[in-house]
């Protein structure tokens, strides 16, 4: 039954990795295509995502746990990536329709 | 036994993953893609770590995995919701056949504030927040 089970776990990492590694492919199609930034980000959001399974399968697989702080660490700088670029996409599109007329900020005195 | 429910949760997620990944590939606008990547692909990377807790039978990595988990349950949303707006925000296009758009006209036309709210309500709010101190 042990033997069986570790076999199990064994080839269910390595479905986990192909089928990861699909994912990565057409996630870099679409960060390298994607038609507007903002599907761009969805795409790094997603780097980061595969970023960690893929972290978590190396570590179960060599059984060096020490690498699931990598992935927490990974999670969170993905996270402030994410919201980082969801203002710059934001800023410029407000930029982008205050072009027309010259912006008045009101900051100068 | 273990082994066992760490191997099905791993397959689970491996497959969450997949369709994440098919989803970005083929679905038509960018908040149906978004869709896609942020709940498919959560819980694909989630289950990966809740294999870890399940396969490592330590109370340290248990915490830590369980942790990150939660971390990353309550983060999607919150990076999806502000990407899914700036995208609004930034015209990006719909899908030929969305069907309803709710928010259509409901943004003044430099797309700061909902029509109907206070002049300089939240005007004020981002210049003070553009520079602190």
């Amino acid at each position: 039954m042990t033997e069986f089970g570790a076999q199990f776990l064994e080839w269910s990492i390595l479905f986990a990795y192909g089928a990861m590694i699909v994912s990565f492919a057409l996630t870099v199609y679409r960060l390298l295509r994607g038609p507007t930034p903002a599907d761009r980000v969805v795409a790094l959001d997603m780097l980061a995502l595969l970023g960690i399974g893929f972290i978590g399968l190396f570590s179960i697989s060599t059984g060096e746990y020490a690498f699931l702080d990598v992935a927490i660490a990974l999670a969170l700088v993905g996270f402030l990536a994410t919201v980082a670029f969801a203002r710059y996409v934001y800023q410029s599109a407000l930029n982008e329709h205050h072009k027309q007329p010259p912006a008045d900020t009101g900051d100068e005195p | 036994m273990i082994d066992l429910v760490a191997g099905i949760i791993i397959l689970i997620g491996a497959v969450f993953s997949l369709v994440a990944g098919i989803g970005l590939y083929r679905l038509p606008d960018i908040f149906v893609r978004m869709h896609a990547a942020t709940k498919a692909g959560t819980l694909g990377a989630g289950l990966v770590l809740l294999a870890i807790a399940v396969d490592s039978q330590d109370i340290g990595v248990v915490t830590r995995a369980i942790a990150g988990f939660g971390f990353l349950l309550l983060t999607a949303p919150v990076a999806a919701h502000l990407l899914g707006r700036a995208a609004y925000l930034s015209r990006a296009e719909l899908w030929s056949q969305t069907s309803i758009d709710e928010l259509a006209g409901k943004y003044d036309a430099d797309g700061r504030r909902l029509a109907g709210t206070p002049e300089n309500s939240l005007q004020s709010a981002t210049r003070e927040d553009s520079n602190p101190g």
